[in-house]
């Protein structure tokens, strides 16, 4: 295909980030919305803003796109310096979370929007047109118009007409947050396999925590206008840095522990009578005595009642899930009930004694009564 | 359930004052519409004998055929020059802060409480100090500011429920912000902005009190008209022409109805 649909990012050299944000920060009549942020977006990236509502991730969006002034900082796309120019010349492709598709234009129309604002022939703009409409498989559709689709269908129209122009980056603005769940998941995976295929640097915003760890290559957590911690889906999930990546990203149990004392990779603590020691990842660890410790469901086990180096607890109910049951645990050392995931047929009944082993590496350990959003 | 005694007294009781309540909103139409059958040349209730003959009246009587167009021209021309005006004060007033923004406001909203035979009898000495000729324009000039804050309102509302993500979308696509204005903005603005111009013209074809002051008699709008032919006639011709005008605006409602919507003409979708 001549025509193939490809970000101009390809033809580049590939060294420099697709985007570099500068120390930008934004308030607003006062209040911050954004303390400066540092970023850089490599090519091809797909990066994801995660965090809360009013965290900052949708200002800083926006500020990407240019519907905002920044306050202060730079912001670069692909080299250029973008902090002043407006919106219509910042090449940018954005899917919003209503779609915005315009009411007035049939598919075709809406998807060849940006061609005709580039002054692309006619002859070129029905081709570009109906390649980019294939590629989110409404090749059918071009005559509809908007209020004639499905929220899905209307999202791969919002898509087509973004991916169209062949933008610099691509912008996410809470995409799936109008789906059913099931078309959800169909949605991320094909929204996932468009952009792995065009290598499409893409900027992803949401606060849902699960779309953004099947999806990104990296997520950048956000709380009170500030980056909270930036890694891989799995140093998110299995490495966070501070209480609040840890409670807002995934399941995760809390125990009142006592720290002792620590070395380069060993901290020992106790819970309760008994008396542990624990391999960490962590660089900052809180000063000794009484702190928190947070480890993932999956990472303990249920043990006999009793066992060496377990904590003792007794199950409060099951929750019968299908594949699994969710075991809620009464536990002593713990600040409130502990969730177990664990085979359905390996249910124990309420009322029975249990022990929980943490594991031997893989819990974090905050401050007691750190914050938590 | 089982409802109480006190539940079906509520319940009879407020059908009774429903009823009541849409026949006094109708009363005064019903009433007209019967009287303007009636045979006899004073304006009497009820009628004994019936006819069409104040309707054939009112068709052929002069005055009112002159004011009909002299009032479908001021309106037209009124109800396009306020839209225009209008639409460009509201999108500024919605999009713009500027330092007299309120001062501007107050302004244009001052005409909702100056008298309209202020307003007339303003624009009257101004005209005859300039020694203006007394023209169908100066009649237009007192109905363009009468109207013009009910424009600005209705344009302004629908700005102001207007999705700015749709302006955006077509930023990000590349559209600098005229061409956003032309082919985003402007077309989904369409129903406020007719909506604007409707109750403009409908508002400057029921204006009286102002008008009287501006007009003379080759320039006299109909509703003067009318006043001038019951300082006259007391008979029934008025309220056929009542029932031929209400008839006329539902006529064109429907129209409007047809090719935009009515509710959301309106804004009450």
């Amino acid at each position: 295909m001549s025509n193939e649909i490809s970000p101009s990012v390809l033809q580049n050299n590939t060294q420099h980030p697709a985007v570099q944000i500068d120390g930008v920060g934004k308030s607003f009549s006062g209040t911050v919305a954004l303390e400066p942020v540092w970023l850089k977006i490599r090519q091809g990236e797909f990066l994801t803003l995660l965090g809360p509502s009013g965290c900052g991730k949708t200002t800083l969006l926006n500020l990407i796109a240019g519907f905002l002034e920044a306050d202060c900082g730079e912001l670069f796309i692909n080299r250029d310096l973008v902090t002043q120019v407006p919106p219509h010349r910042r090449e940018i492709g954005i899917v919003f979370q209503n779609y915005a598709l315009f009411p007035h234009m049939n598919v075709a129309q809406n998807v060849g929007y940006g061609l005709r604002t580039r002054h692309v022939s006619k002859a070129e703009t029905a081709e570009r047109v109906r390649e980019a409409l294939e590629l989110v498989k409404l090749g059918d559709f071009a005559d509809r118009k908007p209020n004639q689709l499905s929220g899905g269908q209307q999202q791969r129209v919002a898509l087509a007409r973004a991916l169209v122009i062949r933008p610099k980056v691509l912008l996410l603005d809470e995409p799936f947050s109008a789906l059913d769940r099931n078309l959800r998941t169909a949605m991320q995976v094909e929204l996932k396999e468009i952009q792995t295929r065009l290598g499409l640097t893409t900027v992803f915003v949401t606060h849902d925590q699960s779309e953004a760890l099947s999806m990104s290559d990296r997520i950048a957590v956000m709380s009170r206008g500030q980056i909270r911690q930036i890694g891989s889906p799995t140093d998110i999930y299995d490495r966070p840095q501070n209480q609040f990546v840890s409670t807002f990203v995934g399941d995760a149990n809390l125990f009142s522990v006592t720290l002792l004392d620590r070395d380069e990779t060993f901290v020992r603590l106790t819970v309760g009578e008994t008396q542990l020691q624990l391999e960490t990842y962590q660089d900052d660890l809180p000063e000794p005595g009484p702190v928190t410790l947070f480890a993932r469901p999956e990472q303990c086990k249920l043990t006999q009642a009793g066992q060496a180096g377990s904590i003792p607890a007794t199950v409060a109910l099951t929750v019968y899930q299908g594949s699994y049951a969710e075991v809620h645990l009464d536990c002593a050392a713990a600040d409130n009930r502990v969730m177990q995931r664990v085979p359905a047929s390996e249910a124990p009944s309420a009322g029975t004694k249990v022990g929980i082993a943490l594991p031997s590496r893989g819990p974090a350990i905050y401050k007691l009564n750190g914050e938590v959003e | 359930m089982k409802k109480s005694l006190f539940d079906h007294l509520l319940d009879w009781s407020g059908r009774v004052l429903l009823t009541m309540i849409l026949g006094f909103v109708l009363l005064p139409f019903l009433v007209v519409f019967i009287a303007s059958f009636n045979d006899s040349a004073i304006l009497s209730f009820p009628p004994k004998n019936w006819s069409l003959r104040w309707y054939s009246n009112a068709i052929e009587y002069r005055d009112f055929g002159k004011g009909l167009i002299n009032s479908l021209k001021v309106s037209a021309i009124a109800a396009t020059f306020a839209m225009i005006a209008g639409s460009g004060f509201a999108y500024v007033l919605n999009r713009y802060d500027f330092s007299l923004k309120s001062l501007l406001n107050s302004i244009l909203m001052s005409p909702l409480i100056i008298p309209n035979f202020t307003i007339g009898l303003g624009l009257l000495i101004l005209s005859t100090a300039a020694s203006l000729p007394r023209t169908i324009w100066l009649v237009v000039a007192v109905h363009v500011i009468i109207v013009l804050p009910f424009v600005i309102r209705s344009v302004y509302v629908s700005l102001q429920n207007f999705e700015r993500r749709y302006e955006q979308a077509a930023e990000s696509l590349g559209a600098a912000p005229l061409r956003v204005l032309l082919t985003i903005t402007l077309p989904l603005l369409v129903p406020g902005l007719i909506s604007g111009a409707l109750f403009a013209a409908i508002l400057s074809f029921n204006e009286f009190t102002a008008s009287l002051f501006v007009v003379n008699q080759g320039t006299q709008t109909f509703p003067v008209a009318m006043y001038n032919y019951v300082r006259e006639y007391a008979d029934p011709t008025l309220a056929a022409v009542s029932v031929i005008y209400v008839i006329a605006v539902a006529a064109l409602l429907l129209v409007v109805h047809k090719f935009f919507r009515l509710e959301k003409v309106l804004n009450v979708e």
